[in-house]
């Protein structure tokens, strides 16, 4: 479809005749009813602009005669910038779809897009959202892939494997933003408090909450480090996060990198200890990303943009250090993440115990920076070639920035008042060694222990 | 007599009952935190000492205090992830009573035709034999991946689990029909369909009725545990929901009333089969 093919650049039509002004008559109208909002928005921008430049319409008609409808196009486009008009225009227009289901785990990562909710931040876009709790990341995939979700909670490595189609049909979806960095932390039982040194956790067995999780990658990395082979010299389960601090009490698991509340709940129910905190091993990894199927994202763009300034709105409130009390407070209902105030207190500002008898300050123990940077994504493919969950060679770049939707979120964070970073990929440091973006191969090939 | 011998027995009840209560109480004691007053009130306070004791296992007036908490207030709804316990019952119910309604549509008339066809009860019977041992909750990934539908995969996991009892059943039931009964219909030229409403139907209800009895019973277990895997609502996802937050107390409450219900549903099933149970 070309830009111009709307009927203001057709010589051969009145623009009148109908109720919108837009067809030959009533019954083309009501046959182009059912066709996208945008392509309708752009026609009604056309028919306006021309006729502003055109009063009456037969001068139109003879001008577009003389000189062909392309080069009209490319005339008054070139005085006319359609594409901001448009992009306005679809900003300010109507939302497709208002009800609209988020799924969530109930884990502090999820903080933006729950307190969005009590907070009336989705309602202030004119979004009718129900958080939807969910029992674990196997259903949030599944329900995501069965469009009962329109967008959810999500780990961030999650929707790289399902646009890819590994350990799932391949559906394509987007991230919008990260929902946090750092928060959370390797909580080991308190039987092995003299256990510090992971060349002691040999027959370990350890949880982490899905197989494409940023806790399974940052565990394998953090104990490959150290030398043990995260395969055959400890054992790592997919265990649920609630089930995680019970089953440690039961003494089935030795330990586990999980997401909070559920390290700092561990140490408050006395069976648990914080060995380190998941920032020790890279300060400002993504935890969990907002996904959104990417077809959602092109059947509702209006409604699209809404909710991601929602989100947007949300995490900023969550990044001030002095919010973190009050969302303690939002947080710890029932309908929410069912937990102690305290413990989400301690994980949120940081001021915590630790389970060996000391209190911890790290303010930027939990973090809610929204930017989905691509050199994250690259981050995470990389550690699934290293072990072994795609084969062959992956397309790095084009796989980053087909789901991580960067260019939107910064568009999106400029809307919303937030100064979003320039560049689009950055080098950062994982346990000391250096990871450039642009050589993800030779990050791989600089490990000792991998499958490729 | 036997007037009396009920009394004694409600009477030796609740005996054992005090005594599992007593029991359970001295069992759950506070014992001295073996994390003494070497640590500073800062770090106590981080670990919510002075609150409630928590871990270990709750005392019984713990668990009382939710009991009230919960039956005072049965109806609550704060949002799609906190409704009362009456709401998720009867969304549990609700749930159950839908699969196992489809589940008697298909068993009882398939089950009365092979019960009639002794040819097609052979033919079947090793898909049935199959099927039968399946765990219900084997189905849930399928069903999620086919039916596409949380809800709907966790109905049709009651269908499944309720339907082989029903089916065989129905089937026996209809093919132990007294000889002697249906020859004294052949021998009076009764039609066929007036044969198996007022004959076979009333001679095999006794059976066919134990068979939904069963059937009601392993669907109340089954949709406990969907729920906890599907989640959003029920009795399910209440428990789910509390063992989240290690909230053993509400725990329990919740089991006790799956408990309840499930005795409830039992005896409408209990009095429905004493309706139709003949002495020959």
């Amino acid at each position: 479809m070309s830009e111009f093919d709307g009927k203001a650049f057709d010589p051969d039509r009145p623009l009148g005749g109908c109720s919108c002004g837009r067809h030959h008559d009533q019954a083309s109208h009501d046959a182009d009813a059912a066709t996208g909002a945008e392509a309708i928005n752009r026609e009604v921008l056309q028919s306006s602009v021309m006729r502003a430049l055109f009063p009456r319409d037969g001068e139109r008609r003879r001008f577009l005669r003389a000189v062909g409808a392309s080069t009209a196009w490319a005339a008054i486009s070139s005085l006319v910038p359609f594409g901001a008009l448009e992009a306005m225009a679809q900003d300010k227009g109507s939302l497709e779809k208002k009800d609209l289901k988020v799924g969530f785990i109930p884990i502090t990562c999820a903080s933006p897009l729950i307190m969005a909710d009590p907070l009336g931040f989705y309602q202030k876009q004119g979004l009718n959202v129900t958080v939807v709790k969910t029992a674990g990341w196997a259903l949030i995939r599944d329900k995501v892939l069965n469009r009962e979700y329109d967008a959810s909670h999500m780990l961030a490595p999650m929707p790289i494997a399902m646009s890819m189609g590994i350990g799932s049909n391949p559906m394509p979806l987007n991230v919008a933003t990260i929902q946090n960095v750092n928060g959370q932390a390797i909580t080991l039982h308190v039987k092995h408090k003299d256990k510090r040194d992971p060349k002691q956790w040999k027959g370990f067995k350890f949880a982490v909450p899905f197989e494409y999780s940023m806790h399974n990658f940052l565990l394998r990395y953090y104990v490959a480090e150290h030398g043990l082979d995260p395969d055959k010299d400890i054992q790592i389960r997919v265990v649920p996060p609630p089930e995680m601090v019970a089953n440690l009490r039961a003494g089935n698991l030795d330990g586990y990198l999980g997401p909070d509340p559920f390290n700092q709940r561990a140490v408050f129910d006395e069976v648990g200890f914080i060995h380190i905190l998941s920032k020790e091993i890279w300060d400002g990894h993504p935890c969990c990303s907002f996904g959104v199927p990417a077809q959602f994202v092109r059947e509702n763009p209006n409604t699209f943009a809404a909710l991601y300034r929602a989100v947007l709105t949300a995490a900023a409130m969550a990044r001030d250090p002095k919010n973190r009390p009050i969302m303690a407070e939002v947080l710890a209902p029932a309908n929410y993440l069912n937990q102690p105030k305290t413990v989400l207190e301690q994980v949120l500002t940081g001021k915590f115990a630790d389970g060996l008898g000391q209190v911890r300050t790290v303010p930027d123990r939990a973090d809610f920076d929204p930017f989905p940077w691509y050199s994250m994504a690259v981050w995470i493919l990389t550690q699934m070639k290293r072990w072994g969950y795609v084969k062959g060679e992956v397309k790095y770049k084009d796989i980053a920035e087909q789901v991580y939707l960067l260019t939107d979120a910064r568009k999106r964070m400029a809307e919303v008042g937030l100064t979003a970073p320039k560049e689009s990929y950055r080098r950062f440091k994982v346990m000391g060694r250096e990871f450039d973006p642009a050589k993800p191969e030779d990050y791989i090939a600089g490990f000792a222990m991998k499958r490729t | 007599m036997p007037r009396k011998e009920a009394l004694k027995a409600a009477l030796l009840s609740l005996i054992l009952f005090a005594v599992f209560l007593g029991a359970w109480h001295i069992a759950t004691l506070p014992k001295e935190s073996t994390m003494a007053a070497a640590q500073d009130a800062e770090y106590a306070a981080l670990m919510g000492k002075g609150a409630e004791a928590k871990g270990g296992f709750p005392p019984p007036a713990q668990v009382g205090k939710a009991f009230v908490a919960y039956l005072s207030e049965p109806f609550y709804d704060r949002g799609p992830n906190d409704k009362g316990i009456g709401i998720q019952l009867a969304h549990s119910l609700g749930r159950v009573g839908l699969g196992f309604l489809l589940a008697v549509l298909v068993a009882v008339p398939v089950g009365f035709t092979i019960g009639m066809s002794p040819l097609l009860f052979r033919a079947l019977n090793p898909f049935i034999q199959v099927l039968k041992p399946i765990s219900p909750l084997a189905w849930m990934p399928l069903a999620l991946y086919t039916l596409k539908d949380s809800s709907v995969s966790g109905i049709f996991v009651i269908f499944i689990c309720s339907i082989w009892p029903m089916l065989i059943n129905t089937a026996f039931g209809v093919a132990s029909v007294r000889r002697e009964w249906l020859n004294v219909a052949r021998t009076l030229e009764v039609r066929p369909l007036r044969k198996a409403f007022l004959v076979v139907l009333p001679a095999a209800a006794p059976t066919v009725v134990t068979g939904m009895r069963i059937s009601m019973g392993i669907a109340w277990l089954v949709i406990v545990a969907a729920e906890m895997l599907v989640g959003g609502t029920g009795i399910g996802y209440f428990v789910w929901n509390e063992w989240n937050n290690l909230a053993l107390p509400n725990v329990i409450f919740a089991i006790t009333m799956i408990g309840v219900v499930g005795m409830a549903l039992d005896l409408v099933f209990a009095r429905l089969q004493k309706l139709v149970t003949y002495v020959d």
